[in-house]
């Protein structure tokens, strides 16, 4: 567990001299394997939240300008060393956190991060890397104020994957790592593994194990009521958490003035 | 065991490779380019099959962190981490698989231009230092001393422009390039010096001639080949010397 005091899980990005009153957003990790229900949850969130009166940044992993090209183009050959690609999604992620993440926590945003380091980190596990390289390699990321793990089982995930897409991702089947060369086998072996790596995980960084085999609105719930709780505990929220209508009610009141 | 390459760190590896590194370092304009190619040419003479590189070049990187340069997107870390990729994609495609087969490999620039610089732009030196800790210790590394005069007017003169980032204006030393240039070349003289004794640099004295520089690299490296054997004949099929056309 982490120190509450603390910003950085590391040595963080000392030239930029970031206090913990500086940081007035909330930082909202939403992690989870591929197809486990994250992007769904985020855009409940954000609907929520804004609903609410809150400013939201959602970010995702591969969204950076810097680097997000080179990683998809390096993927497409599959010539990548497992040193390049665990680097070039850390560069990406680092490039997010400092120009748009810390931005909007400065200002006061609820940022909300579909995947975060953690997945970057069980991947890099699964392929073999020191865990002690990792820790300090993503030393410079900022430590979330909530992190929730939507834990499904992987034949739930194979299943999923196959609705969404109608066949199975080269990546996400963990084909480079060799578990087998078949790909059906592969997905879950990898997937499996990606599992264990998350549940030790959940356990050294505090994660909130959310049952991803719930109902979509089932788990909202849930989170809502995490989030809500996080908000009350800081701050006094100039707004009533529990009210989604306030949307049409500000636009009335815009209308009459 | 100067001879043999020192423990692979990093990604839990532990390895020695049968091959040869050798690495230049130093401030532009300290002659370090102009020794290794022709460190390469003598040992091509010799007849061992050389592979060389150099700082910023891969491939798949090259054109992101240019672009990346121009917009001025790049923060320290950002930076840092860029580089470190592109040193990553040239480590495990190109200089660690040379040196598993057993060849000569030749670096312009290793992972101590990174460390000199990016500490110099404020990353944290333990950062850094695991940053890299998958790379290879060279067999030999040489550190290519100059004043900051000399090197400084190696460069200065002939050159009208000096990028934003080579001229580390993105530190905000100063307004002026040239003036900001020979700040920051200063700061990374500093950082080489610091790191010469600890990472065991041969200091090369850059102000001496050219022909006697390359004298003592020579000899220094002779002692380092002594049991070593090419891997492969290069005088039985002189078409892989220009291979790849």
């Amino acid at each position: 567990m982490t120190d509450a005091n603390l910003l950085f899980y590391g040595i963080g990005l000392p030239y930029l001299k970031l206090s913990k009153k500086s940081v007035r957003g909330k930082l909202i990790v939403i992690e989870g394997a591929d197809c486990s229900g994250r992007s769904t949850q985020v855009t409940m969130l954000k609907e929520w939240l804004e609903a609410s009166g809150h400013a939201v940044l959602d970010t995702g992993l591969r969204r950076s300008g810097l680097v997000g090209e080179a990683i998809d183009e390096a993927k497409k050959g599959h010539t990548l060393g497992k040193n390049t690609l665990s680097l070039l999604y850390a560069t990406d992620l680092a490039d997010q956190l400092e120009n748009n993440i810390i931005p909007a926590l400065k200002a006061g945003y609820i940022v909300l991060a579909d995947r975060y380091i953690f997945t970057l980190m069980v991947r890099d596990l699964v392929r073999g890397a020191d865990r002690e390289w990792l820790k300090k390699l993503f030393g410079y990321a900022l430590i979330p104020d909530h992190i929730f793990y939507m834990s499904v089982d992987t034949d739930v995930l194979l299943h999923r994957a196959l609705l969404k897409y109608g066949h199975l991702d080269y990546w996400e089947s963990g084909m480079d790592v060799c578990l087998s060369s078949d790909m059906f086998d592969s997905f879950t072996k990898y997937q499996s593994q990606i599992k264990d790596k998350f549940d030790e995980l959940a356990q050294e960084y505090g994660f909130d194990v959310v049952d991803g085999s719930k109902s979509a609105e089932e788990i909202h719930l849930y989170m809502r009521d995490s989030i809500a709780l996080l908000l009350k505990s800081t701050e006094k929220s100039p707004l009533n958490m529990a009210v989604p209508k306030l949307a049409s009610a500000t636009i009335r009141t815009r209308k009459t003035k | 065991m100067l001879f043999y390459m020192k423990k692979v760190r990093g990604l839990g590896l532990k390895k020695n490779f049968s091959g040869r590194l050798y690495i230049v370092e130093g401030c532009d304009g300290s002659g370090k380019s102009t020794q290794v190619y022709l460190l390469k040419k003598w040992l091509e003479s010799q007849g061992y099959f050389v592979f060389f590189t150099e700082w910023n070049s891969s491939d798949l990187l090259k054109t992101y962190t240019k672009k990346a340069k121009r917009k001025n997107l790049l923060t320290p870390t950002t930076f840092s981490l860029i580089h470190a990729c592109d040193f990553a994609d040239r480590y495990e495609k190109l200089i660690q698989p040379h040196l598993r087969a057993g060849h000569i490999v030749l670096c312009d620039r290793y992972v101590y231009t990174a460390y000199a610089r990016d500490i110099a732009r404020g990353c944290d030196p333990e950062w850094l230092h695991n940053l890299y800790n998958f790379a290879v210790r060279p067999t030999t590394a040489f550190y290519f001393k100059a004043p900051l005069d000399i090197s400084l007017g190696r460069i200065l003169t002939g050159r009208s422009v000096i990028k934003y980032h080579e001229a580390g204006m993105d530190l905000g030393l100063s307004k002026d390039p040239v003036e900001s240039f020979k700040l920051f070349q200063g700061i990374i003289k500093e950082q080489y010096d610091n790191m010469a004794e600890e990472e065991g640099f041969i200091i090369m004295d850059a102000t001496k001639s050219i022909e006697q520089q390359q004298t003592e690299m020579r000899a220094i490296i002779e002692k380092t080949l002594v049991g070593y054997r090419s891997p492969i004949d290069l005088s039985r099929r002189p078409q892989l010397v220009c291979g790849g056309d």
